[in-house]
């Protein structure tokens, strides 16, 4: 278990990093960290199925920001410093925080889940999808509804990039032939 | 200028990634096969392969890995992927109901075991491998927003 809060730790000091630090570049190496401890975290719960697909979807993530920010230089955003605003950020922050904690105070213990669906999944998985691999079985057979939904937000929001991004592309294209002369 | 930044890296990359680019593809098919024996899945490996096509275009620039794999057939593949995985849930009214398990189920821990789900690991595969290099490629293909000096 101690394994668990140190890699914890370090994924909420490589957030800090990542929101603090200047240089864009570092701050994308930062994120990059806080997915990888993520991943780590998955594997010490014992969820290879998850651990897997946030690694690669990480390692992605990470080479689509470090092309797209690499040509451009945000240097240091100024902060509205307003002492009001900070003040009614803070209130908001205690608030949130006391009823937050009497409400978890309701829910079952950290490792010792409640499993009343997933136990009854767990039995009839094997027999009845003939599947060895029990989050497939959920994820393809008693659950698919929700998986087609899952593939259809990810087709709209390919399709919604491509759309804009082909317009974008077709106005830059029309003017700016002539400047960049390419 | 740019052009020789649109060329790729240098040759000791481009020497290791036509070593190793068939095995990250091998790597993905094998996930999305084998969704339903070990972890994995077909998001899992669909990202998997896109990663290989990504390394591609790093390693080659990007004309050369589009003549691989040009954007009308990215865009068909997605398509089927979508459509293929829509087509196996209407397949189930045949049985019962929206999204029944019709086909032969077979042993345990069998490649062909398992009704629908290899089939829908594939669809799914495909679309998200094909959507995902289809918005890499839109990221790096078009220079938006960056001032050329």
């Amino acid at each position: 278990m101690i394994a668990l809060y140190v890699v914890l730790a370090l994924m909420i000091l490589g957030a800090i990093v990542a929101i603090e630090t200047r240089n864009l570049l570092s701050s994308v190496v930062a994120l990059g960290a806080v997915g990888l401890g993520f991943a780590l975290i998955c594997l010490l719960l014992q969820a290879p199925d998850v651990a897997i697909t946030q690694l690669v979807v990480e390692i992605l993530t990470v080479i689509i920001l470090i092309r797209a920010t690499l040509g451009r230089d945000y240097a240091g955003m100024t902060t509205g410093s307003n002492y009001l605003s900070g003040l009614v950020g803070i209130v908001f922050v205690v608030v949130l925080f006391g009823v937050a904690y009497h409400v978890l105070q309701t829910f079952p213990g950290f490792g010792q889940p409640l499993m009343r669906v997933s136990s009854d999944y767990l039995e009839r998985a094997a027999a009845e999808t003939g599947a060895a691999n029990v989050v497939a079985a959920i994820l393809l057979d008693f659950r698919a509804y929700d998986t087609l939904g899952e593939a259809t937000v990810l087709f709209t929001a390919v399709i919604g990039v491509l759309a804009v991004a082909r317009r974008v592309g077709r106005k830059t294209i029309e003017s700016g032939e002539g400047a960049r002369g390419e | 200028m740019s052009k020789e930044r649109e060329k790729g890296m240098s040759l000791i990359v481009k020497s290791v990634t036509r070593l190793t680019v068939g095995l990250v593809l091998l790597y993905g098919i094998y996930i999305v096969l084998h969704g339903h024996v070990s972890p994995g899945g077909g998001f899992a490996g669909g990202v998997i392969l896109a990663l290989a096509f990504i390394n591609l275009v790093l390693a080659f620039g990007k004309e050369t890995a589009l003549r691989k794999v040009p954007e009308s057939v990215q865009a068909s593949l997605e398509c089927t992927g979508a459509l293929l995985f829509l087509a196996v849930a209407l397949l189930g009214f045949a049985g019962g109901y929206f999204f029944f398990n019709i086909l032969p189920k077979g042993h345990l821990f069998d490649l062909l075991s398992a009704g629908i789900i290899p089939v829908c690991n594939i669809a799914i595969g495909l679309k998200v491998s094909a959507g995902l290099f289809s918005v890499f490629l839109v990221v790096v293909l078009l220079d938006v927003g960056r001032e050329k000096t």
